[in-house]
């Protein structure tokens, strides 16, 4: 395959970019995206220049560290997949190819395409795990969880992340990112007690870090590598609106039992 | 409590979404009065757009007043449209800010011409209305021979002139547009809306732009292909 590609390139947060072009005449279809930049690199590395930088670490979809605005899409045109697992029989033989970092404020590149996406990690440090204590492994059926309820907080928890919706918003929202970390843990019982708490602390630092907000577009859950639902949203909403407008009830009953 | 919740980007979407119950409310009552443009007159030669003027004017006069009520529901729809209006912007920044830079390449998956007119359409709409207000009710941009309480006369007369009527049809199309998003997202926004429901809350959003879109174009549209009679000058009343 031939493929012409335009990549950004970078020297650091604080420079100007711009885009380079490549013209890659032996493209294997069977090669993944990641694997086609790593043979661009080693091109540029014997012609003495500087390789693209990018990250990646797993390449098999799980870890979340691979990124890339290709052409437009996040983790590029296939549903349903990270870049490491988009093979380039997904383009056609000729095509020309833009490939950005995410661009958002809450993720200021470092170089090239790899941008610092430690914003999500300061909205997880905000309450988005569980500080109870919840014991030892509780007897099979003696917690009875809901099958809906399992299900829905497994699709939650399958977030890995990688920030594609924040990419793929148009507003540079982290709100399906946020909305899925909360439903894991909300729909389970360990999750429970903190569940008023930790919504509006999460929410708090979501917008402290400087995404924007959701304006319903669906372009998060079309971007989502792991599929997951704005239904997500919707929920982190309701419960948002019950915590903030309600009196707090479970969470400071159940914490003072401790 | 309030403060805190209004400060949160999902508190000022929730602002937006209720005074838009409020906007969608009134917009769907006014569309379905204006249909009484087609009523014709009655005996007393009184044209049934015009008594429903007068109606509305002496509607719960005994509690308000005479035209209370219609004072009273203007100051309500005022502070909605404002309060809509401010949150909206104020949102607006936090999203430009949140982008950052922009693509070189774009490529939307889902969003709609709807959704991404949302805001523009928004300003569109907040100057048409402007406009409607002094074209319709005060008059002074009307340049048909405005009488104050001959509602049918005025229509009338406004929508002889091309460039009235194609104002009034193309803002209507970003008023479809606007309720085609605008409801769809009330129900997301406020938790409402969930994997079964999303079907019949996608599709009254799609009812009501339709509805609203040709029940309001088809005073104008009816009057510009001479499909409604003209005024009756000598009779009717000032309300």
């Amino acid at each position: 395959m031939k493929i012409t590609l335009n990549v950004w390139r970078q020297r650091d947060a604080s420079s100007e970019g711009s885009f380079e072009t490549h013209q890659l005449d032996d493209v294997s279809p069977d090669m993944s995206f990641l694997e086609m930049l790593d043979v661009l690199n080693r091109r540029l590395e014997a012609e003495g220049k500087v390789p693209v930088a990018f990250e990646s670490d797993c390449r098999e979809g799980i870890c979340g560290v691979c990124s890339l605005m290709i052409s437009g899409q996040a983790h590029g045109p296939e549903s349903g997949t990270t870049t490491c697992q988009l093979h380039m029989r997904s383009f056609k033989d000729g095509d020309t190819i833009f490939v950005e970092p995410w661009r958002a404020k809450a993720f200021p590149v470092i170089r090239d395409l790899v941008t610092d996406r430690s914003s999500l990690d300061r909205v997880i440090q905000c309450g988005g795990y569980v500080s109870v204590n919840t014991g030892s492994v509780p007897e099979a059926n003696s917690v009875q969880v809901a099958k809906e309820n399992a299900d829905k907080a497994m699709d939650a928890a399958a977030c890995i992340g990688c920030g594609a919706c924040v990419a793929a918003c148009p507003n540079g929202s982290a709100m399906l990112f946020t909305a899925a970390k909360l439903a894991h843990l909300s729909l389970l019982p360990q999750g429970k007690p903190e569940h008023e708490r930790r919504i509006k602390r999460m929410v708090e630092g979501m917008d402290a870090q400087g995404f924007g907000a959701c304006t319903n577009h669906g372009e998060c859950q079309e971007a989502c590598p792991k599929l997951i639902s704005i239904e997500f949203i919707a929920k982190m909403n309701r419960d948002y609106i019950k915590a903030s407008l309600l009196p707090e009830h479970t969470s400071s009953e159940l914490l003072k039992a401790q | 409590m309030l403060i805190k919740f209004y400060s949160s980007t999902i508190g000022k979407k929730v602002v937006v979404a209720l005074t838009g119950i409020v906007l969608l409310l009134f917009v769907i009552g006014h569309m379905a009065g204006n249909l009484k443009a087609f009523g014709g007159y009655d005996d007393k030669g009184v044209h049934k757009l015009d008594s429903y003027a007068i109606f509305l004017r002496d509607f719960a006069s005994d509690v308000l007043g005479h035209s209370g009520f219609l004072w009273t529901m203007r100051a309500v729809l005022l502070v909605c449209l404002l309060v809509h209006v401010f949150t909206v912007i104020q949102l607006q920044r936090i999203n430009s800010s949140g982008r950052g830079s922009r693509y070189a390449v774009v490529n939307p998956s889902s969003a709609t011409v709807a959704s991404r007119t949302m805001f523009i359409g928004g300003l569109v709409l907040l100057a048409y209305t402007v406009y409607h207000i002094l074209h319709m009710t005060v008059g002074v941009v009307h340049f048909g021979g405005f009488v104050e309480g001959r509602v049918y006369a005025n229509v009338y007369r406004a929508f002889t002139l091309s460039y009235v009527t194609f104002i009034y049809v193309a803002a209507m199309g970003f008023l479809g547009l606007h309720t085609y998003h605008g409801v769809w997202s009330l129900f997301q926004t406020l938790g409402l809306n969930t994997p079964d429901r999303h079907f019949v809350f996608i599709n009254l959003a799609r009812l009501l732009a339709v509805v609203l879109f040709f029940g309001f174009i088809s005073v104008p549209l009816a009057v510009y292909f001479n499909l409604l009679p003209p005024p009756n000058v000598a009779a009717g009343v000032a309300g």
